[in-house]
């Protein structure tokens, strides 16, 4: 029988090794799996590739794993944020190497890896320092940029509902990175507010499904807080 | 310099109000971060006009009200928003092909610098020890129809945001069509600066010596 629910956070987490590359999800606090982050910050890894839109907000999630200093080098497009002095920290004193990527490229990278494709050209940064040294072309007389996937070992994602299976259901903009980043890591482990039988969800509605998941793990439902702006 | 404080200028609710009065019922809009959000609260109430944030979300409605915020629904500014009927959520690999792929209509962005060519320049001042950051900036400013910039004609100290040479790092490359700024409206393009508005109480000269951007008067 399959059964890819785990058990505890500390299970779901425990195959996570020293030098791995880690997806995690989110666009500011939504869609960031706060219990998961806990539980690697627990777990102890080292040595660690993060790949996520930002680079942490305030003291708590992913600002507090970049804190703990195991974190070697950042993979993002937003790292400055107005609560993000923690990464600022480590940045200008030189403890963690940042690979910045416009948005919809890092999305696009992440997309490509878990689809099977090589590389691909894409118009943007076309021209910009951020394109420098990459192979560019013109095709139809617009010009692109060469850009590879990204891979990871893991993926740890938020998601609102899944089954046995891995099949996942997402809420509102904290789907974002989710379901392109559990296409792109060899596992992907994914964090429930619900847990339904198989068949319960919708077929119709299953926005990832459970072959891209290797584990999922229920945690207690909390309301997401704000981060990333300053509030008035 | 008190030559700056005499001219006549809109307002930000008057620039909004002005961009937002050439967005065409049916269009599919991108509001950047800061000034350009402004442009929502102009939109004239007989035209539909449906919004989209690149973090995931389309038919996006105003900020709700005061305790209602769900921070599992938010912007490209991370504030907290609404979903209007209609409206609906997807991955950020859909988002960024919606705007990479040219289903957007219009674009509204804030510059630091534009050139006469329409190159961008609104992610980095290049400052040496600052952390870079670009967020959507890069994939907003080639992705859509038409993309459109909204800043004030000129920096505190009073030089041009409309340059011949972007100075600063580049975000785009000859993606603007139109520039929304607080003294005047210019069209971007094969025919350099064209001037298609000027507030009430400033001359086409006036104007050109506020900027070293040659213009054209191309008011009707």
């Amino acid at each position: 029988m399959i059964n890819k629910i785990s058990p505890s956070v500390e299970a779901a987490l425990s195959g996570i090794h020293d030098g791995a590359t880690v997806m995690i999800g989110g666009f500011g606090g939504a869609g960031q799996p706060a219990e998961l982050i806990d539980g690697l910050i627990a777990q102890g890894a080292k040595d660690l590739v993060i790949v996520n839109n930002n680079a942490g907000n305030a003291e708590i999630g992913l600002a507090a794993l970049l804190k703990t200093g195991r974190v070697r080098k950042i993979i993002c497009s937003f790292p400055r944020q107005a609560d993000s002095y923690v990464f600022d920290e480590l940045y200008h004193s030189k403890k963690i190497e940042l690979e910045l990527v416009p948005q919809g490229n890092l999305a696009e990278r992440i997309r490509a890896a878990g689809a099977g494709i090589g590389a691909f050209f894409t118009p943007t940064g076309f021209g910009t320092e951020l394109a420098e040294g990459k192979e560019t072309r013109e095709i139809n007389g617009r010009q692109y940029v060469l850009e590879h996937p990204i891979f990871a070992d893991f993926a740890l994602i938020k998601a609102e509902t899944g089954d046995r299976w891995g099949n996942l259901t997402y809420r509102k903009t904290a789907r974002n990175f989710g379901p392109i980043m559990a296409t792109a890591a060899k596992c992907t482990i994914a964090s429930v507010h619900e847990i339904a039988e198989l068949g319960e969800i919708d077929p119709e509605t299953v926005v990832t499904p459970g072959l891209f998941v290797k584990h999922i793990v229920k945690v207690p439902r909390t309301a997401t807080g704000p981060a990333g702006f300053k509030t008035a | 310099m008190s030559e700056q404080n005499t001219i006549p200028t809109w307002t930000r609710d008057q620039m909004a109000a002005r961009v937002a009065a050439d967005i065409a019922d049916g269009a599919v809009v991108n509001l950047g971060i800061g000034l350009p959000t402004k442009v929502a609260n102009h939109l004239p109430s007989d035209r539909e006009v449906i919004l989209h944030s690149e973090n995931g979300v389309i038919g996006m409605g105003p900020a709700p009200a005061k305790g209602e915020e769900d921070y599992d629904l938010i912007n490209a500014g991370k504030q907290p928003v609404t979903l209007l009927p209609g409206g609906c959520y997807f991955h950020h690999a859909d988002s960024f092909a919606m705007m990479r792929g040219g289903h957007l209509d219009v674009c509204v962005l804030g510059a630091f610098q534009v050139s006469v060519k329409g190159d961008l320049a609104n992610w980095s001042t290049g400052a040496p020890d600052a952390i870079p950051a670009v967020g959507g900036a890069m994939d907003l400013a080639i992705g859509a129809k038409k993309t459109y910039v909204m800043m004030e004609l000129r920096t505190k100290t009073g030089e041009s945001k409309l340059v011949d040479q972007c100075t600063y790092p580049l975000t785009g490359i000859g993606c603007v069509s139109r520039v929304y700024t607080d003294v005047a409206v210019f069209d971007l393009g094969a025919g350099g600066a064209q001037v298609i508005d000027i507030v009430e109480g400033l001359s086409f000269n006036d104007l050109q010596a506020l900027t070293p951007v040659k213009l054209t008067d191309a008011r009707n």
